[in-house]
């Protein structure tokens, strides 16, 4: 009897802990939403939701002022171009590096786990005054090329260890058959790498999507800047004007939620393989 | 060039080499695959290691980041890191954001993974909830949050008023500032500790469990004895993972506080980007970006070789 009492106090107690750490996450987007559809003037509580009347304004303000649309568009074309060349380019790369383990494409792993760790910041002075000389300050292809280079080592890492755990007979097959070294990649392996693929894809997209590092210096100017960037200069220019950037921030986020409720499942298996 | 000197060699005035062995041909066959890696190799040496290479290189300089002259000044950047009380305030603020999340969302993220991977209703959405904040850019959250913590209407003095509190403003101290933003990083990529506990607790055999319960084991001793120590991998890539993405704290600090007031709330990383931009000094700006590459390495190496030796030792 005790036992079945204390189990379920246990029970309320996780259920208590899960619930409270929800309300949390959800906090922030609540605050966000009922502040966006109020007029500035309007100092009530946010935790009042004006059911109403809301107040579309602020997301007219952001869409007018803070070129929210414009900068949701470019983010598009930048995340989708560089997804797919870093998709491209890392299995390419990866396929030397998980099947021929000579001393030099150990060496060359090795320094692309190295290149995981290094913090944006920390290549930022050279970066930024090397992308001033070729002009390529405020440009898609300048920014599309860093985010590329960056995005790389996780993605070559990821293709590298799934290709390892391929059978490699499979391959070997091929090549009996007379199929030469890149009829068999283009032939056999290209279509076994579509669950890393889903992965590199929607960590590359998403991690893009949502960059801020470099690509708010890189990208300042609203005609190519992507939402980030974006988002903080329309913030730091109306701090006096909050729902105006609660509504900016909240349109940024849409995509992100719509792609994540159509496919989580992949999202999260993307992720727990990214992991290990 | 090369075609030049194909040309210009004498064409037979050696017999012709056998045809090489089908190993060497192979060979030759592997070796060309490696081009295959070019691509990649080439946006490396253009964007990453030119940058890192050139960054040491500027900062022996006293470059100011826009004008063409810059004059070797050895190493005094680097010293001036170890003399600058400004840096050194900086680097302990980066460590409590670096360790302070690592430590936050191990106790969380296996506290959740633990709840939700039991029988509890509605634990797909929760699961789903929690993890949704990783998906969104720092920028919108650091925002969101800026919302929940400013002066006037903001939710939590809210919610401190109706306690009988003060409203307070709470981003404008440094305690407050550095507390808001460890909690605000945290609870974001609570959901990725959360997501690598869960994979690695569905990765233990139900047999381990059965058999602690036949030896009588209750449920603590199991946790402890077969849980805990089956979770090893899966704490050594969570607290890596969390223990780089806390250093190089930035993007959540720009929106949240931009560092301030004055540098109370800054990271290395937000101190780089002023020390560049604003105070032009690029060459003191690049020793600091070494030295957080460096840093963050070295903790990396150090965090994995430990944990591994750990489970080595468990095992």
């Amino acid at each position: 009897m005790n036992a079945v009492l204390s189990r379920r106090a246990v029970g309320l107690a996780v259920g208590a802990f899960v619930l409270l750490v929800v309300v949390i996450q959800l906090l922030p987007f609540y605050v966000a939403l009922t502040t966006s559809l109020k007029p500035k003037t309007d100092l009530s509580s946010q935790w009042s939701f004006p059911l109403s009347e809301p107040f579309w304004g602020n997301f007219v303000t952001a869409v007018t002022d803070g070129g929210i649309l414009r900068a949701m568009g470019n983010s598009v074309l930048v995340a989708s171009v560089s997804t797919v060349l870093v998709c491209v380019i890392g299995a390419f790369a990866a396929y030397p590096l998980a099947r021929r383990p000579t001393a030099y494409n150990r060496g060359i792993l090795a320094i692309n786990v190295g290149l995981m760790m290094v913090p944006a910041l920390s290549i930022l002075v050279p970066l930024y005054s090397m992308l001033a000389q070729m002009g390529a300050l405020n440009t898609y292809w300048g920014v599309i090329l860093v985010m590329v280079a960056t995005s790389l080592p996780i993605s070559i890492f990821l293709y590298a260890s799934f290709m390892r755990s391929l059978p490699i007979s499979v391959e070997e097959a091929a090549m009996i058959d007379g199929a030469n070294i890149f009829q068999t990649l283009w032939l056999v392996v290209i279509p076994m790498l579509k669950p890393v693929t889903a992965t590199v894809g929607i960590l590359t997209g998403v991690g893009v999507w949502n960059e801020y590092a470099l690509s708010g210096y890189i990208l300042t100017s609203p005609e190519t800047r992507t939402i980030a960037p974006a988002i903080a200069s329309f913030f730091s220019m109306q701090s006096s004007n909050l729902p105006a950037a609660a509504a900016a921030s909240l349109l940024a986020v849409i995509p992100v939620v719509i792609a994540y409720l159509f496919l989580q499942k992949y999202f999260v298996r993307g992720l727990v393989g990214a992991e290990k | 060039m090369t075609t030049d000197v194909l040309d210009t060699a004498p064409p037979r005035s050696v017999p012709p080499a056998a045809p090489p062995p089908r190993r060497r041909s192979g060979r030759f066959r592997g070796a060309s695959i490696n081009l295959l890696a070019l691509p990649a190799l080439l946006l490396f040496a253009v964007f990453t290691i030119y940058p890192l290479i050139s960054g040491v290189a500027i900062s022996f300089s006293d470059w100011d980041g826009y004008s063409a002259d810059s004059n070797p000044v050895g190493g005094a950047n680097y010293l001036r890191l170890f003399t600058d009380d400004t840096f050194r305030a900086v680097l302990i603020t980066t460590f409590i954001y670096g360790i302070g999340s690592t430590v936050v969302q191990q106790v969380l993220g296996l506290g959740l993974a633990l709840a939700l991977d039991g029988k509890l209703a509605g634990r797909g959405v929760a699961r789903a909830i929690i993890y949704l904040p990783v998906l969104v850019s720092p920028i919108v959250m650091g925002t969101f949050y800026y919302l929940l913590f400013q002066y006037n209407t903001g939710a939590f003095n809210d919610v401190v008023v109706a306690f009988g509190g003060e409203r307070q403003a709470w981003l404008s101290t440094q305690g407050g500032g550095v507390t808001i933003i460890l909690a605000v990083n945290s609870i974001q990529f609570v959901g990725t500790s959360m997501i690598i506990y869960l994979a690695g607790l569905q990765g233990i055999a139900p047999e381990y469990i059965e058999a602690a319960i036949l030896d009588g084991a209750n449920a603590g001793q199991r946790f402890r004895h077969v849980v805990l120590p089956l979770l090893q991998p899966a704490f050594a890539t969570s607290v890596v993972l969390n223990l780089i993405g806390g250093l190089k704290l930035f993007d959540v600090i720009q929106v949240l506080t931009g560092g301030g007031p004055g540098t109370s709330t800054s990271s290395v990383s937000t101190l780089i980007g002023r020390t560049y931009f604003d105070a032009q000094s690029a060459g003191y700006s690049a020793a600091m970006g070494v030295a957080l590459f460096f840093i963050i390495a070295v903790l990396t190496i150090l965090a994995n070789g430990a944990l591994n030796r750990r489970r080595l030792e468990q095992q």
